[in-house]
């Protein structure tokens, strides 16, 4: 019997009751969102525009006739079908985020604001230079800070994402290459690019982009390059190793300074996957290590927003050696202020073309330039050292219920585990990380690096505090005790809680439907 | 620092935890002689205030499109964007979340990227369109390489009106490739010069529409003749507002339509970020690149949405992937789609005549100028003039009159004898005035 007050409103539950499925198939507060196309909003726009004073008549022939099938929305429409979407997205702001090598950090606000000043964001790539003198000092001052935290001499700015930023690499790489006499030809081929196993799936699909053939090379016991074997692999017909440090799992390079000699003594490039550059920026510079060239994820370590998957950002550092055949655009300083070369000419004669129209990701610079400027250089090595300190802290916290892929010695800014703890139970690791999100947690990483059996990669960054990350610790050992107890219908349906069970992909794959199609009988376009 | 939440004491209960005694021994991997003890030679830690003055400085350089009259386009185009578009791609949810690999909590993106991919293949008239690639050079480039997939050829047959810029980047990825190009020479109206080279060995033709002059241009009879020998037709498109207008892609028989989706929904940005929209045929779904979002059910029978078709791609195939690419253009698709959304069609074919309007009455007030010969003949909203003296330094002393009066074609590509030729783009946020003040200070210093 529940308590009333005096005008007879229950002011305490009921007793609980089993739950029925709601009428409508919303959640509570989770609505049940239609898409745009099966609103009634085919006639209705959203956008006050005056009224056009011409047909497009003089266009004749040129002009659509037909529809187009563009429903619109009115702005208050507009504004709940996205905030209801919204609510069914997990996000950093709610949760950690703990994405093993994808350092899914705090985006500060700040960068936002700094990128929206008008002097960044509404200006044309194509304006005078004259007029874009302020941009293009940002764009220097960029460079600087990543020289100068990198140890290298020169910086590409432009290439638009991490993938990008590797065709960059093995691109100056291969003019390098032919500058000295040896392109792909067939009497000095070096024609291949060796690639540990663990490492991340752009980097073999760059170098075949690139037309190189990839050549595995193993991995120890401990997780590291097997020097040896690369040894046995380099020769006068390959052009670069690419190297991923610290590595996909989640560790230093102990022999980097080994490899980088091989490399050089062979006379091919090392190519670094600046990924994980969270873990050593501010204490460790890659051109101490020998690197040709490595890609910096202005997404990962230097805090561009994500954003449910970009726009990234992958500027690329380049050693002496590779420096003058950066692409196009370069900035250049002097005394009348900065200039743009936009082509192969002047400093940038043997520059290897060109990767994208204009300048690059220049909202994306405004970031990074923001986020860096805050930490300073003391801030930017703290940010190393608790990533670390972090990922370490995880690891010590869950090796006594989970098996870390690689007990011994501290790892860097991710801890792997494999799923040697889960045998025997019927959870597997798939099942293990859909119950995480039932209790509110994105998921690590998962089956990657390939290299360790049923991989979990947790990075938890950072941006992370001992309270959370406590919490996420608590949530992974009562989950891991739930598996070993036999709880195993917690895991093989999960998730239970989330906006969506679990996704049917074999049927995504097997009959694709990528697009809305009006249904039969209806008129509206394509 | 503010964005750090540990404190020190947090540091050595966590450093006990672990069993280190000082966070060095973290990292006792680094060899001694690449480790660094002091920190690096630049500035200490700010607070936003520092940070604002500093960035605020630089921004102050710079002389923003919307304080001046304004008509450069060339492959960039300043339209008006709703707040609403960037208030929701600040939301949290958006901002800060990765890639949908998890659909469960991810459907708000996924849902929207298959609302966008609808979207996109709606406008393109293509039966099919992928959650987008970086920009629409790299949408060409990439477009190129999957043609030689489809058609096993080699060479690519690119028009001389397709935007200098993105002959560029393609160029650098496909020759890497071992793919031949064969480019045009620039000519204002002449798309359809590519008939005549198609030969056998010839994978696609690429044409523009508008054209880097602004030339609107039917493409149909392009498309006959490719697809008659055995080739693909790649149409760019590098102002999206245009097909509010114009006849789609789809329409004239394009197979591969690789356009930049920046005019809805993006500002300038100077160039980035952008967003590349890829559509296509359906039976070449399976060699495109890039991401695509897919209906499905979840274990409820409940309709979802997931990443799909993921068989193509690098975290899959490696080094057998269709592309290298790892992301699409997340929140700049999100603007789109929102911007494109609150448009509708009927929004969006007004959009499109207004800026087909403004671009008529610019043309008509510079071709009253003496010495100026409009050289464009059919246009979306931009058009190519011919003056009478060098554009780069017609439009460098109107600058110093505080106008922006368009992009010279010289600066895109010099040496094609076309250093007089000047670039005009006018869009809805063009005014009366800013006409007139273009025409006054051209007649100035011509």
């Amino acid at each position: 019997m529940s308590t009333m007050n005096t005008v007879g409103r229950p002011t305490t539950p009921n007793a609980v009751s089993e739950k029925p499925a709601t009428l409508t198939g919303a959640r509570g507060l989770l609505q049940d969102e239609a898409l745009i196309f099966e609103s009634d909003g085919w006639g209705k726009t959203g956008v006050d525009l005056p009224e056009p004073k011409t047909d497009g008549g003089d266009l004749g022939d040129l002009v659509r006739a037909d529809p187009i099938g563009l429903p619109g929305l009115s702005e208050p429409e507009a504004m709940r079908h996205y905030v209801r979407l919204s609510q069914k997205n997990h996000a950093i702001d709610l949760a950690v985020y703990p994405l093993g090598s994808c350092t899914m950090k705090h985006n500060p606000r700040l960068n936002e604001k700094m990128a929206r000043l008008p002097g960044f964001s509404d200006i044309h790539p194509l304006q005078p230079q004259s007029t874009v003198q302020g941009a293009l000092e940002l764009m220097d001052s960029l460079s600087h800070w990543l020289t100068t935290l990198t140890g290298m001499p020169a910086v590409a700015l432009s290439p638009k994402a991490g993938a990008h930023g590797e065709l960059c690499g093995l691109m100056a790489i291969r003019a390098a290459h032919r500058a000295a006499g040896h392109g792909l030809r067939s009497d000095n081929p070096r024609n291949k690019v060796l690639v540990p196993t663990s490492a991340h799936g752009t980097n073999p699909a760059t170098a075949a982009f690139v037309g190189y053939q990839v050549v595995e090379v193993k991995q120890t016991d401990d997780g590291r390059v097997d020097v040896a074997d690369l040894a046995s692999k380099l020769g006068d017909d390959v052009a670069a190793i690419m190297v991923t440090n610290p590595n996909t799992c989640g560790l230093f390079e102990r022999d980097i300074l080994e490899i980088s000699r091989l490399t050089h003594e062979a006379g091919a490039y090392f190519y670094c996957d600046g990924a994980n550059f969270n873990a050593i920026v501010g204490r460790v510079r890659p051109g101490d290590l020998g690197v040709d060239a490595m890609h910096i994820n202005l997404h990962k370590t230097f805090s561009t927003p994500h954003g449910g998957g970009g726009p990234g950002a992958g500027p690329v550092v380049l050693s002496e050696a590779l420096a003058p055949f950066a692409p196009a655009p370069w900035v250049v300083g002097g005394k009348d202020g900065f200039r743009l070369i936009e082509r192969e000419e002047g400093d940038a004669a043997q520059a290897f073309g060109r990767l994208c129209a204009f300048q690059g990701q220049m909202g994306m610079y405004v970031r990074a330039l923001s986020y860096m400027m805050s930490h300073g250089s003391d801030g930017l090595r703290q940010v190393a050292e608790d990533a670390v300190l972090n990922a370490n802290y995880i690891k010590a916290r869950l090796s006594d219920v989970m098996s870390a892929a690689f007990p011994n010695g501290p790892c860097m800014h991710e801890a792997l585990f494999d799923d040697t703890w889960l045998k025997g139970t019927d959870v597997t690791t798939l099942d293990f990380a859909k119950a995480m999100i039932d209790e509110g947690f994105h998921p690590m990483t998962m089956y990657f690096p390939l290299v360790v059996h049923g991989a979990m990669l947790i990075e938890p960054t950072e941006t992370e505090s001992k309270a959370e990350l406590d919490r996420f610790i608590a949530a992974m050992r009562a989950l891991a005790g739930a598996a070993k107890a036999g709880d195993v219908d917690r895991f093989k349906g999960a998730p239970f809680h989330a906006p969506m069970r679990r996704l049917d992909e074999t049927r995504a794959a097997r009959s694709p439907v990528l697009r809305w199609t009006a249904p039969e009988g209806t008129n509206r376009a394509a | 620092m503010r964005y750090l939440p540990l404190t020190p004491d947090d540091r050595t209960a966590m450093l006990a935890a672990i069993g280190a005694k000082s966070v060095d021994d973290l990292f006792v991997d680094v060899p001694e002689a690449a480790r660094r003890d002091g920190v690096v030679d630049l500035p200490r830690v700010m607070g936003e205030l520092e940070v604002e003055r500093a960035l605020k400085r630089m921004a102050g350089k710079n002389t923003v499109a919307g304080d001046v009259p304004f008509f450069c386009g060339a492959g960039a185009y300043r339209h008006h964007v709703p707040a609403t578009v960037d208030h929701i791609i600040q939301r949290s949810e958006f901002l800060t979340s990765y890639t949908p690999y998890q659909p469960e909590i991810a459907q708000g993106t996924l849902q929207y990227l298959y609302e966008f991919q609808t979207q996109v293949a709606n406008l393109t008239g293509m039966p099919v369109a992928n959650a987008s690639l970086y920009d629409g050079s790299t949408a060409m480039a990439e477009g190129v390489l999957m043609a030689t997939r489809v058609t096993r050829r080699n060479k690519a047959v690119i028009s001389g009106g397709v935007h200098p810029h993105y002959v560029a980047a393609t160029e650098t990825v496909v020759h890497a490739m071992g793919v031949e190009t064969q480019v045009l020479a620039p000519a204002v109206d002449g798309e359809a010069e590519v008939i005549g080279q198609i030969g056998p060995d010839t994978a696609c033709v690429v044409v523009q529409t508008p054209n880097i002059f602004g030339t609107a241009t039917d493409v149909s009879k392009i498309a006959e003749a490719a697809q008659a020998a055995g080739a693909l037709l790649i149409v760019v498109v590098t102002e999206a507002a245009s097909m509010g207008l114009l006849k789609s892609p789809g329409e004239m028989g394009a197979d591969i339509v690789a356009a930049e989706g920046q005019s809805i929904g993006n500002a300038l940005n100077f160039g980035g970020p952008y967003v590349g929209l890829f559509a296509t045929r359906d039976k070449l779904v399976r060699q495109t690149p890039g991401r695509y979002c897919g209906e499905t059910v979840d274990a409820e029978g409940r309709r979802g949405f997931v990443l799909t078709l993921s068989t193509r791609e690098q975290h899959i195939r490696r080094d057998k992937a269709t592309s290298n690419i790892c992301t699409n253009s997340g929140l700049c698709t999100l603007a789109f789609s929102v911007h494109m959304s609150l448009l509708g069609e009927t929004g969006l074919r007004r959009l499109a005549l207004l800026n087909h309007e403004k671009a008529v009455a610019t043309r008509d007030a510079v071709a009253a100028v003496p010495g100026v010969e409009v050289l464009t003949p059919r246009f979306f909203n931009e058009f190519a003039v011919r003056l009478p003296s060098d554009a780069t330094e017609v439009v460098d002393q109107l600058a110093e009159r505080g106008i922006l009066a368009g992009v010279p074609y010289g600066r895109l590509n010099p040496g094609a004898g076309m250093e007089d030729v000047l670039l005009i783009a006018a869009t809805e946020t063009t005014t009366d005035d800013d006409i007139s003040a273009l025409k006054s200070a051209l007649a100035e210093v011509l």
